[in-house]
């Protein structure tokens, strides 16, 4: 394999007496959908909200492409270009599909918003995603479906050229063609380059979308293969037992 | 392109819009018009120049606070205290003026100031200290009352006597300037239009609300033609002694607050941010605003439209007294914000539905007097069109949200 644009290296994370992550390995590489998998509790929400900069480890490294850095804050992470999607999308449903992309980052002329700059650019995100559900880029995220909901928070999340995306269960409230659309969103950003890192709960969408598998059992990381080199079985196996043969 | 689109095309976006739950401020401008035709064949009265007049300057205070309390509303939020805001900023005019000898450009800007601060501590306390609004409003409407009863002492009332202060409420605009006026604004709002529409095109963006704006503009300048020729026309009883025309001082006055209250909320970050925090809050932190301030200031701004409002309770009273802001005024002033179509929910609505509103709410108070009708009925038929708007609004909410 390449080397990883993010690893994490022995990372603890403890909330008073409850160590959560205990000495958690991690990788994502560029290009690659690498799914976070593992039972309720297994630590994989506590995990990505240490790489998104929400919690800050008390031990272990963080390497970004190649480089030693620390995380210690939402901002931070942003600077690096990594980007959280989470399962509620934390989308205005009052804004149009525009805003809730820029919401926080609008883009000025003198005291102005630029209207204009933002709204082409987050047609060309949206084209770029091959998304043509969409029926105007000015409708109110209020009116959309779930998939196309899902859509928007991820091309929020890619509109800054961000280099890893997290999404958090993005499949869990969908319906089926809704599903089969944003895996293929998710398969797309990573041929695009993206390092992609998918929490998901359902071992279907899983297998279908990622290129390698990371199972979290009890906050230690059981295993992280390949998809080719594993079957589902072995997979539930990890994720209940924590154990890889 | 625009161009390409027809007008059928755009009335159908607008409608589906309109189904889709962003009704906006249709049921309010429906309403006006059928309380207008109603009152205007029932009364000989409502519909004379005179009346048209009176009108807007009983409405306009009322107007003012419920611009202000679209901040707050937005932010699902609510200022209870502004009526009395009013009352406490308008004495400290009138005592910096009458007593303090200060000449009104001062003392002016200095009510509107105390307003902004007192607006600082109720956003605080809701922002900082997360005390729900309707608490601390409640508070502070108690404490705002005494305040005023010890500025202006009780029973007592305090004559003002400063001549621009008294002509914002009891003087008009002279007839050229009048018709000035309305072709300044006429200008502005069409030029600012097509700068906007000209900008997307050149941006390369599809507009099909292009057709659907001119025609928009078309009834609005009809509208305000209309209205500026009813109000240069002569009302006075005896025009020998005192004539009476032009647009009221007080129209300006209101003009400016939308233009700028509107510019904030819809063409600044600020503005998207309030719609943000109000639509959801916890995607606003997310997101990086600071939501905290963003609550703070749509409070300052509240108490500071309160406070201008309370200049022209003054003007139009020629003193304050121990109720000025007090009895209905708050209620109205909520009453005109959502019957123009603000939300209670948050996240919707606009300065200018308070306008609107608050124009429904004085053509009910205005029209059932001139009819005869006792207070009480007035206060009932008001109650029932809030009422009604407010099941708009809900209605309206859940057709949004189950598509």
């Amino acid at each position: 394999m390449a080397s990883p644009i993010l690893s994490l290296k022995r990372v603890n994370k403890s909330f008073g007496p409850v160590h959560v992550l205990k000495d958690v390995d991690f990788s994502a590489y560029a290009g690659k959908v690498t799914a976070l998998v593992g039972d309720n509790g297994a630590g994989k929400s506590t995990l990505i909200k240490c790489i998104a900069g929400i919690y800050t480890p008390e031990t272990g490294e963080f390497i970004f492409e190649g480089n030693p850095v620390t995380i210690s804050g939402p901002r931070d992470a942003t600077a690096l270009g990594i980007e959280i999607v989470y399962q509620d999308l934390a989308l205005c449903d009052n804004l149009d599909i525009v805003h809730n992309m820029f919401l926080g980052r609008e883009e000025i002329s003198g005291i102005t918003l630029n209207e204009s700059s933002m709204e082409s650019l987050a047609k060309k995100t949206l084209d770029g995603l091959t998304v043509r559900t969409v029926k105007s880029i000015r409708q109110k995220v209020a009116s959309l479906s779930g998939g196309q909901r899902q859509t928007v928070a991820i091309a929020r999340a890619v509109l800054w050229n961000s280099k890893v995306v997290i999404l958090d269960e993005p499949t869990a409230a969908l319906g089926v063609a809704q599903t089969e659309q944003v895996l293929k969103l998710v398969r797309q950003l990573a041929d695009n380059g993206l390092a992609v890192i998918v929490i998901s709960h359902n071992l279907n969408d899983v297998f279908q979308v990622a290129d390698n598998i990371a199972a979290m059992y009890l906050g230690s990381m059981a295993a992280q293969v390949e998809k080719n080199s594993v079957t589902q079985n072995d997979v539930v196996r990890l994720i209940t037992t924590g154990a890889q043969k | 392109m625009s161009q390409d689109l027809n007008i059928k095309q755009s009335a159908t976006d607008w409608w589906s819009k309109v189904k889709a739950g962003q009704v906006g401020a249709l049921p309010a401008l429906l309403g006006l018009f059928v309380l207008c035709i109603v009152f205007g064949t029932q009364s000989s009265v409502f519909l004379t120049p005179g009346n048209l007049a009176n009108l807007l300057t009983q409405a306009a205070a009322v107007i003012v606070i419920a611009m202000g309390l679209v901040f707050v509303l937005l932010l699902g939020e609510i200022d209870l205290s502004a009526g009395y805001a009013a009352g406490v900023c308008g004495a400290l005019l009138v005592i910096m003026i009458t007593e303090m000898d200060y000449p009104w450009y001062l003392a002016f800007p200095i009510s509107v100031l105390a307003g902004v601060l007192l607006g600082a501590v109720i956003g605080y306390l809701v922002a900082q200290l997360k005390i729900p609004s309707f608490v601390v409003t409640l508070a502070t409407f108690l404490a705002f009352q005494g305040l005023l009863l010890l500025l202006v002492g009780e029973g007592g009332t305090i004559r003002i006597e400063d001549p621009v202060i008294l002509a914002v409420e009891n003087k008009n605009l002279s007839v050229s300037y009048s018709w000035i006026f309305f072709l300044l604004t006429a200008g502005a709002y069409l030029l600012s239009g097509l700068l906007k529409f000209r900008k997307r095109k050149k941006a390369g963006l599809v507009d099909n609300l292009f057709k659907l704006w001119v025609i928009k503009t078309f009834v609005l300048i009809a509208i305000g033609t209309l209205a500026t020729w009813a109000l240069t026309v002569e009302r006075s009883n005896n025009p020998d002694l005192v004539s009476l025309r032009g647009i009221p001082y007080v129209v300006p006055v209101i003009l400016v607050l939308l233009v700028g209250a509107t510019f904030v909320l819809s063409r600044t970050s600020f503005g998207l941010h309030i719609y943000a925090v109000g639509g959801n809050a916890e995607a606003a932190r997310r997101a990086g605003i600071n939501v905290k301030m963003v609550r703070i200031t749509a409070f300052m701004i509240c108490t500071g439209f309160a406070a201008v409002a309370g200049m022209i309770f003054v003007s139009r009273a020629n003193s304050i007294s121990p109720t000025t802001g007090g009895s209905s005024t708050l209620l109205y002033a909520v009453g005109a914000a959502v019957i123009g179509g603000t939300s209670l929910f948050g996240g919707k609505g606009k300065v200018s539905d308070a306008i609107l509103g608050g124009l429904v709410v004085a053509v009910i108070d205005n029209g059932m007097a001139l009819l005869g009708y006792p207070a009480g009925i007035k206060f009932m038929v008001t109650g029932a069109v809030l009422l009604i708007s407010a099941t708009i609004d809900a209605v309206s909410r859940r057709g949004a949200s189950t598509t």
